[in-house]
């Protein structure tokens, strides 16, 4: 469950004037335990404007709880979690930091099922959120031309009216990835992309990953190694929520650590 | 003096000197005949002459006076105790307290008295019954000198206080003599503080009273010693008042937990809001009433045990209902708890319209079996048998539940389908099973709770809709899926509401609790005893 | 701008729909005072009165709607906004009452002089005037919702709580308008109103009026509501009813779309209940009874939740049922009403309208195979 509680709603009110470091993402320190089990343990961990990271990790290390405590779902215990060298991401709710500029995919993939995938795409556009401004808004000749360069980065012209409650799983996770782009992040947080994929999907998805990080910096958190492989980014491994290993993936495939954590000790 | 004042005076005396009996029995006579003779203040006298005589009669005789039920009979001038009304009267002859048949009660005449005589009498007949045989009577007189403080009983007070044997009523006897001495102008201040440290220490609001009114009376020390010894009483009292509210709210708080804890299995375990819960409650109730008007004409002799006869059959009354209901409607509306809502509460509207035309729209009468019904005092606690048992009961019921969740199989694979259904269907267990049974469970134990609740409430169609929003912000309010939870929400909310009723008055201590936990759902959302977990988007 | 807002969201069979209710709102009235009452287009004034109450359930309807159907909150306590609207024309009907009362006191109502009120209290000043009670019977329910929707939203209280919530309120209002030393006149409530803006309340012409009224309000929540959920905003509305959360992610601040739209619900209620007192002569702590709130609910169920017509014909034809039965076969309402719970729930959750798309998408469909 959520533990999170919004707290402030004023931009600047826990961002300092200048940078207190040049990362992106800055964890340090953070332990979040729900009931005495610890998810995650004195984590730390860096992101650098530009960069593209593979997070890896058996089932319970902790992944999907890093991705909660950046985007505001829960508040850890101790830690520091920083954000472009200035915003304190644990004083913050969802809302906030998804407009500061960090995006998320989840694991399940969850679109808007009642509404259109142009509508989906709408929604995520970076840009208005104001609900009074929305009341009166119809789309600008801007943000037309942006969904439809997104439709065809995604391929998915020909179903944007379809209902995001009729799409295929495959389907669904490009819309969400449409939708990551829609939402223009700094830093994308990406959770299993290429779960139910094809191996060509998967290929392509890397491509498009690729192709997102000249522009964004990346997070992606993936089971496939193939697919992790194929992205050929530096990679964390995660084990009972603190970082076991951290470099290349044939680096961290050759550390007896984490090859006990993978195959059982 | 009337012809016939004087003819009642002197007919007995004439008797007496015929019959030249004992001295005793003389004197009686004489007594006795002074008592119904003359002015008022003449028979004030007589009154406490009668009391000092130490006569075994005068007592009896006395408290006659007192009821107005004695008479002197018109035709022989004798005077009788007469016992119950009507055209004929039984009478008594006083003196000798043997019978003396019947009369009219226009034969006889009424001796009359005033409040003043009331007042005396009672005096007298408070020092007299101090030494009477029987402890009752003996500490009844003690309490009643006490709130009296009849400064003439001090003479009959200390030979009674040398001969009590019964260490309680010595010291109420004792406590009466100091609130008497300390009521009394003439005694000195060294007796008047030792009084008051012993009416202090009785610790109820009449000693409260005689210290008040002590402190109005007295000067230096004394004074100050009073008011001393009242504030004490005041925070005895304070005290007690305090226990006595969070009985009432331990007794709220079982009526809670019962009508609750049905709630928390269907609510907590599977999610179901099942509007109708509240009238589980009221079948069970009505299935109590329906096996006492069987027993009645059935088997009168087991009336006393009609409630225990009635437990298992409103479970299996209302279990099997429940069983009715997930198989024939609930099981459909898995996952849209806001659905089973609005169907649950139709069908609680078709519950009650059902009973209401079967049994009518009127509050139906459910007797209470003898021990059940009645009260005992501790210290200054008011303790109701009746209460004291349903809170009993909702702890056996807790107590049976929880083993039954956590000791067998059904617990087990109950505790499995709600925390992983495929999982638990996947190792074979029968989820459709569990999940009526489950069901059948709560409602069965509301309907345990509906026969419980049939001696406190109102046996109606209504009954249950008074319960069913207390009972889903107990369970709210414990925290769902927490059993311990229900129990400790329903025992909070149950004092919580009792402690403000005293200063907000009933229905304001209720919206106010009603308004705390609103406030209280949106700090905690999940109650008190929240699982904190990593969620499941 | 504003007319871009109201008309792009209408579809045409709103538009159709919202005319209907015009009609309605029009015919009705003008048959009962134009027409001879041997005329069998005469419409009788007890009908009058019935549609009147029926287009004020179903504004109630409507907004119960916009928060379940849109908002996905299932509230089981509207029927207090609809209550609070009432008392509020309520306590203008009674200080218009004056010196008319049984007790001849011109300030105090009625009740005040039997309860041994020795004065007017506090919040019933301003009542006097209908430029004042007017915005209240906006601004309380408003105010209301404002608060209780502040708190639980930001708290992130959701689902079967945020329903309990809701219900808890309305029963503590019904346990509140109970009291004597309310202000409100307790059990008996507010009655025996004589004028409404210098108009007899009993006569035709008002009552014809307030027909009209109900319809024309009707009409512009059903306007409103149309713009809305056409709008951005309802887009976004439905995507916060469909994964909340998933809208914290992009950005949206879930909690005010919900907040909007609920104080405006329970705006609107509050306007169909100051529009329902004067046509039913009466208001008492009864309206604030939870079974009132679900009743309303079930309306929306019958129609189609998450349409804007189906609150509206739900509305009409449960209340209708309700009419006829509990005069015809007293016994028989609580069955009836009872079973057509469940069976919306079970049969039939999107409703008449949702059975309606759903038969005409399969005819569609069959004629598409067919050609």
């Amino acid at each position: 469950m959520t533990t999170a509680q919004p707290v402030s709603h004023q931009p600047t009110a826990h961002t300092t004037a200048h940078r207190t470091t040049s990362a992106l993402l800055y964890l340090s320190g953070v332990t979040v335990s729900f009931d005495g089990f610890k998810a995650l343990n004195n984590l730390s961990l860096l992101i650098e404007p530009g960069e593209m990271r593979a997070i890896i990790g058996p089932n319970g290390a902790g992944k999907t709880t890093m991705m909660d405590v950046i985007t505001g779902k829960t508040r850890p215990d101790e830690g520091q979690v920083v954000f472009d060298g200035q915003a304190d991401l644990t004083k913050l709710d969802e809302a906030h930091i998804a407009t500061l500029g960090i995006g998320r995919k989840f694991q399940k993939p969850t679109v808007f099922e009642s509404h259109t995938v142009r509508d989906n795409l709408l929604l995520a556009l970076a840009g208005m959120r104001s609900w009074y401004k929305l009341l009166g808004a119809a789309p600008t000749k801007a943000e037309n031309d942006r969904l439809a360069e997104i439709l065809s980065i995604i391929r998915m012209e020909a179903q944007q009216h379809m209902l995001g409650a009729r799409l295929s799983h495959g389907q669904k996770q490009w819309l969400e990835i449409g939708m990551l782009l829609a939402q223009n992040p700094k830093l994308m947080l990406v959770d299993e992309p290429v779960a139910g994929m094809t191996d060509v999907e998967t290929e392509t998805t890397a491509q498009v990953l690729r192709e997102v990080n000249k522009s964004h910096s990346v997070v992606v958190v993936e089971h496939d190694m193939s697919f992790v492989r194929a992205l050929g980014v530096k990679v964390t491994v995660l084990h009972e929520g603190s970082m076991l290993a951290e470099g290349s993936l044939d680096q961290v495939s050759a550390d007896p650590r984490v090859v006990e954590v993978y195959l059982g000790r | 003096m009337s012809q016939k004042r004087f003819l009642a005076w002197l007919l007995p005396l004439l008797a007496t000197v015929f019959m030249a009996g004992s001295a005793l029995s003389a004197d009686l006579a004489t007594l006795v005949t002074n008592l119904v003779t003359g002015g008022y203040s003449e028979r004030d006298v007589a009154i406490t002459a009668l009391a000092a005589s130490g006569e075994e009669r005068a007592a009896p005789i006395l408290q006659a006076l007192s009821a107005g039920d004695l008479y002197v009979r018109t035709a022989d001038k004798i005077v009788v105790i007469g016992k119950g009304s009507g055209k004929q009267v039984a009478l008594i002859d006083a003196i000798t307290g043997k019978d003396a048949g019947t009369a009219a009660e226009d034969d006889l005449d009424k001796v009359k008295v005033n409040n003043r005589l009331r007042g005396t009498i009672d005096a007298a007949v408070g020092s007299l019954t101090l030494m009477s045989p029987n402890p009752k009577v003996r500490r009844q007189a003690a309490d009643s000198l006490f709130t009296r403080r009849d400064a003439s009983a001090l003479a009959a007070l200390d030979p009674a206080i040398a001969a009590e044997k019964d260490s309680a009523i010595k010291r109420a006897m004792t406590e009466a003599r100091a609130a008497i001495v300390l009521t009394t102008p003439e005694t000195t201040p060294a007796q008047k503080l030792a009084a008051i440290a012993l009416v202090r220490d009785r610790g109820d609001r009449d000693a409260m009273a005689v210290l008040q009114i002590a402190a109005q009376a007295t000067e230096g020390d004394v004074k100050a010693a009073a008011l001393a010894g009242a504030e004490t009483v005041r925070n005895t009292l304070a005290a007690w008042s305090m226990a006595q509210n969070v009985w009432y709210g331990i007794s709220l708080g079982s009526v809670l937990l019962l009508a609750a804890i049905g709630l928390a299995i269907t609510f907590g375990t599977m999610g179901v809001i099942n509007m109708a819960h509240g009238e589980m409650v009221m079948l069970g109730a009505y299935t109590t009433f329906v096996v006492q008007q069987v027993l009645r004409s059935a088997a009168p002799a087991l009336n006393e045990f009609s409630v225990i006869i009635a437990l298992p059959l409103a479970f299996l009354v209302s279990g099997a209902i429940g069983v009715l209901i997930e198989r024939s409607i609930i099981r459909f509306l898995y996952g849209r708890a806001l659905d089973t809502l609005l169907a649950t509460w139709g069908l609680s509207l078709v519950l009650q319209q059902g009973v209401r035309s079967i049994f009518g729209p009127t509050n139906r009468e459910v007797s209470s079996p003898s021990w059940m019904s009645g009260s005992f005092k501790v210290g200054q606690l008011d303790v109701t048998y009746g209460r004291l048992w349903i809170i009993v009961f909702a702890l056996l019921v807790f107590v049976a539940l929880l083993a039954l969740l956590r000791r067998t199989p059904l617990g087990l694979y109950m505790r499995a389908v709600t925390q992983n259904r495929p999982m638990a269907a996947a190792v074979g267990i029968r989820t459709p099973q569990v999940d009526a049974l489950t069901f059948g469970l709560g409602s069965g134990i509301a309907g345990l709770a509906g026969v419980a609740l049939s001696q406190i409430d109102n046996v109606s169609p209504n009954l249950g809709q008074g319960y069913i929003i207390d009972s889903f912000m107990v369970v709210v309010f414990g925290g769902v899926g927490n059993l311990f939870g229900t129990l400790v929400g329903a025992t909070a909310l149950g004092i919580v509401n009792k402690f403000l009723e005293p200063y907000a008055g009933a229905v304001l201590g209720k919206i106010l609790v009603l308004v705390f936990i609103i406030l209280f759902i949106q700090r905690r959302p999940r109650g008190l005893f929240a699982l904190k977990g990593r969620s499941v988007e | 701008m504003m007319t871009r807002f109201l008309w792009t969201g209408m579809g045409r069979n709103l538009r159709l729909f919202v005319l209907l209710v015009l009609a309605v709102g029009i015919v009705v009235p003008a048959l009962n005072l134009l027409m001879p009452k041997t005329s069998p287009f005469y419409v009788p004034a007890y009908a009058l009165q019935l549609i009147g109450k029926y287009l004020c359930y179903a504004s109630l309807a409507l907004a119960v709607d916009l928060v379940w159907g849109f908002c996905g909150i299932l509230t089981l306590g509207h029927a207090a906004f609809f209550a609070l609207g009432g008392y509020c024309m309520g306590m203008y009907l009674m200080r218009q009452i004056g010196a008319r009362g049984v007790y001849g006191n011109p300030i105090l109502p009625d009740f005040m002089v039997f309860l041994n009120y020795p004065e007017l209290p506090w919040f019933w000043h301003g009542f006097n005037h209908f430029w004042f009670a007017a915005p209240m019977v906006v601004i309380v329910p408003g105010v209301l919702a404002l608060a209780l929707g502040w708190f639980a939203f930001r708290s992130r209280v959701t689902g079967v709580y945020l329903s309990i919530i809701t219900q808890a309120m309305t029963f503590a209002l019904l346990l509140a308008f109970f009291r004597n030393d309310m202000g409100f006149g307790g059990n008996n409530g507010m009655t025996d109103f004589k004028d409404i803006l210098g108009y007899s309340v009993q006569a035709d012409t008002t009552r014809a009026v307030l027909c009209f009224a109900s319809a024309l309000a009707l009409a512009i929540f059903l306007i409103i509501s149309g713009a809305i959920i056409g709008s951005r905003f309802g887009t976004a509305l439905i995507a916060v009813r469909d994964a909340e959360s998933r809208m914290r992610f992009l950005g949206y601040r879930a909690e005010t779309y919900k907040l909007f739209v609920f104080v405006l619900s329970a705006a609107m209620a509050g306007i169909a209940g100051a529009l329902y007192v004067p046509q039913v002569g009466i208001i008492n702590p009864s309206e604030f009874a939870p079974g009132n709130s679900i009743e309303a609910v079930l309306w929306v169920a019958v129609g189609g939740r998450g349409t804007l017509i189906g609150p509206v014909i739900g509305a009409f034809i449960v209340n209708f049922a309700k009419t006829y039965l509990t005069g015809a076969l007293p016994e028989v309402w609580l069955f009836a009403l009872g079973a057509l719970f469940i069976v919306v729930t079970l049969f039939l959750p999107k409703g008449i309208v949702g059975l309606w798309a759903q038969i005409r998408a399969r005819n569609l469909a069959k004629k598409a195979t067919a050609a």
